[in-house]
């Protein structure tokens, strides 16, 4: 309820600028030479000190990518992207290994007070302490590609949580590592996924142990920094036995003339009794508005729940990239186990997105949710695509999607494609969709009662979404209410 | 001191269609007028050129709104400044909870005014007082705004929007339509309990019904765009018997 009006105050406050996160960080970069070849996944593996293993994984990545095409069944429109024209490894410059948040680079914290990073984070940044009973959140940040800070580490290790950049758990936890990491996205998978296995340049690596509820949710910001650097983020996610954690997921890029590709893979792995939340707010740059520059966005997110009675649950804010091609899905392998999917995706501009999910139901009793908000403005294209399916074996498999798209203009266009697939007869699935242009009636009825035109617009969009920014935690459904609203400005004549 | 409304020669269209022809009205401070007239006559679009509503064109004529140019205002200004129009057919904001409609669209009325926002459980306690008097449950106040709400509860939120924005000016479209007789006294008495000396009313409606329980000053017969007769609360009697055919002929 306040948080409407909460939504108006920082849209007035932030609508300076379109999108002021387009700024750069001056400090020095590590780079590779431009161009892919075996040559530069064996330069990023040796940067990385992998062990061979690893950069065999990789190398089998990079060689099946070579006889793969590129995917042209989404709904999106782009140039040609020149592989050998983009840098696959950047990583700010360091005096030596970090030891302590003081050596951080100050200007690498400055770029996160830029951002408006929650000053939580920031404190916990600076290792600030908290009073005890208040909820804090971990932040592992990937500054570019190499993670430079890991706060909250020792808390977390006390509950034995392993909670640190992909890199160093390769080094700490090899078997971890190896025994979960393209278990959930094989390296095979799909263009981009394999592309990421080969070059991937750092993420999160996340374990939690059996019984155990992860004290703290657990975040990571990330931003796009250099010039031309592909951003090749890998995430993997495991919560072992009747544990539980919330992961959050946030970035920003900043403003940029040539587009930027994305393209990252996240895994998660639940186990009998484990649920893992994932949440992400995404506001990578649009481009301009003539569609010139923007992120694209070619992301492999994907949950595996492995045991019975697991439960994953995404839910995503995606307002930004040029384009935007993403289907966090669930694998319901255990019986009895659950997946969700909320999703609001908001296209303005030129925009194009398409977006959706996969609830792959294989084992018994498996159960399914997907609620999808379409908000497309401008001139721009917003696509769900989603799949359901159920495996012979997956009797009383049970699904409801609906799928919701609200029209504000008429130049842009909401496409809704579910595919549903039920080879066991004892199969329910229930989908509803809706397709509404917000109407001029309405906003006459918010503006009579005093409302400005983009105070009724946000008013009414922040009622259509409500159901999914529910489902975020707290402090991330404010930040995603601000972004909904600042990605809608100037879309109402 | 300026009265509070002066409509002079209004002339006004939608689509090219004329609809308002050379209307004149004046309402002071304290009164209460009734338009009434049949089906066609403009009642409608004079509450919705009144309000600002896009795609009515005022082409002749001045509104003037405590001696300010109404014409020249945006329609949410117009708001801010009082002029409250309760609609016919409330709208319905799925997913926005009654109270946060409420705070919103009160809070945008003193930014705009340049008064600080009321705080939320300030704000509360006041609605709470007057849905209170409304018979509007605080069930109601957080369902989503006017969805699956009777044709009753609609309009007990519309006057509980007016009684909270406090306007100087109520325009009621055909507020009676839709109510049965319990729900018309209920909104009826909310209405009175807003009557002031420093705020006017215009009350819209083609029945004497709703007259019996809003008891009107003025009583105006519009007919084709345009007022043709004006009297004192018996004239709604009189058209009760005989019918608006008499003035219907006279505008022709």
């Amino acid at each position: 309820m306040a948080a409407v009006q909460e939504t108006i105050d920082q849209v007035r406050s932030i609508a300076v600028e379109q999108y002021k996160y387009g700024f750069t960080t001056d400090i020095e970069s590590d780079k590779a030479p431009k161009g892919l070849s075996e040559d530069i996944v064996r330069f990023i593996s040796a940067k990385k000190s992998e062990p061979a293993w690893m950069l065999e994984w990789r190398l089998d990545a990079y060689r099946r990518w070579l006889t793969m095409r590129e995917p042209d069944w989404a709904r999106v429109h782009y140039p040609r992207i020149d592989y050998q024209d983009l840098y696959y490894y950047s990583a700010p410059k360091r005096k030596k290994e970090i030891a302590s948040l003081d050596e951080i680079d100050p200007e690498i914290l400055k770029t996160y007070e830029k951002l408006g990073i929650p000053l939580r984070e920031v404190e916990a940044l600076e290792g600030v302490v908290r009073p005890d009973g208040e909820r804090r959140i971990a932040v592992d940040a990937v500054f570019d590609s190499v993670s430079v800070a890991t706060t909250f580490r020792r808390e977390l290790s006390q509950a034995g949580v392993i909670f640190m950049p992909i890199s160093e758990a390769l080094r700490e936890h090899p078997e971890l590592v190896r025994k979960y990491l393209g278990s959930v996205v094989p390296t095979s998978d799909n263009y981009f996924a394999t592309l990421n296995s080969a070059v991937f340049s750092d993420g999160s690596f996340v374990y939690i142990p059996p019984g155990v509820r992860c004290p703290m949710e657990l975040s990571t910001y990330f931003r796009i920094n250099e010039r031309n650097t592909g951003q090749f983020e890998r995430t993997l996610i495991i919560a072992d036995k009747g544990s539980y954690v919330s992961y959050l997921e946030g970035c920003t890029a900043p403003q940029r003339d040539e587009n930027q590709l994305h393209a990252a893979v996240v895994e998660l792995v639940a186990l009998d009794d484990a649920e893992i939340k994932y949440s992400t707010v995404q506001n990578w740059y649009p481009g301009n508005a003539e569609g010139v520059g923007g992120i694209f966005n070619f992301v492999t997110k994907r949950g595996d729940c492995r045991g019975a009675n697991a439960k994953i649950s995404w839910t995503q804010v995606e307002t930004g990239s040029a384009i935007t091609w993403k289907y966090p899905s669930c694998i319901l392998r255990g019986d009895g186990s659950r997946g969700e999917f909320y999703s609001i995706a908001i296209s303005n501009g030129h925009q194009q997105v398409d977006s959706g999910t996969k609830m792959i139901h294989l084992g018994k009793n498996t159960s399914s949710r997907i609620i999808s908000k379409g908000i497309a403005a401008g001139v721009s294209q917003n696509t769900y695509r989603g799949l359901v399916s159920a495996h012979r074996k997956a009797t009383g498999a049970r699904n409801f999607t609906a799928c919701d798209s609200l029209l504000i203009g008429d130049k842009c266009g909401a496409h809704t494609i579910p595919y549903i697939e039920a080879r066991n007869a004892s199969a329910l699935f229930e989908h509803e969709a809706t397709t509404s242009k917000i109407s001029e009636d309405v906003l006459f009825y918010c503006i009579q009662r005093g409302l400005s035109q983009e105070e009724a617009v946000g008013l009414v969009v922040n009622g259509f979404v409500k159901e999914v920014l529910q489902q975020l935690p707290m402090e991330f459904a404010v930040e995603a209410q601000k972004l909904i609203s600042i990605s809608l400005e100037g879309s109402v004549g | 001191m300026s009265s509070l409304l002066e409509i002079r020669n209004l002339h006004a269209e939608i689509g090219g269609r004329k609809i308002l022809n050379g209307l004149n009205l004046t309402v002071q401070r304290g009164e209460v007028h009734a338009i009434m007239g049949p089906n066609g006559a403009g009642k409608s679009t004079l509450s919705y050129v009144l309000a600002g509503k896009p795609g009515y064109e005022v082409t002749e004529g001045t509104i003037a709104f405590n001696g300010e140019d109404v014409l020249e205002m945006t329609p949410e200004v117009r708001a801010s400044k009082g002029l409250f129009l309760a609609f016919q057919y409330p709208l319905e904001i799925p997913g926005v909870a009654t109270m946060s409609f409420l705070r919103a669209a009160y809070n945008a009325q003193r930014r705009k005014r340049g008064e600080l926002e009321l705080s939320s459980p300030d704000l509360l306690k006041r609605v709470r007082e007057i849905a209170k008097r409304l018979e509007i449950s605080p069930e109601m106040l957080r369902r989503p705004l006017n969805v699956g709400f009777s044709g009753g509860e609609k309009k007990r939120n519309e006057t509980l929007q007016m009684a909270l924005l406090e306007p100087r000016l109520c325009v009621l479209d055909e507020t009676d339509s839709g109510l049965d007789i319990d729900a018309l006294k209920v909104v009826a008495s909310g209405v009175n309990h807003l009557r002031s000396p420093e705020r006017g009313m215009v009350v819209i409606t083609h029945y004497q019904r709703l007259l019996d329980y809003i008891v009107p000053d003025v009583v105006h017969v519009l007919s084709a765009g345009r007022i043709v007769k004006t009297g004192g609360k018996d004239l709604a009697l009189e058209l009760e018997a005989t019918g608006y055919a008499k003035y219907q002929g006279e505008a022709a």
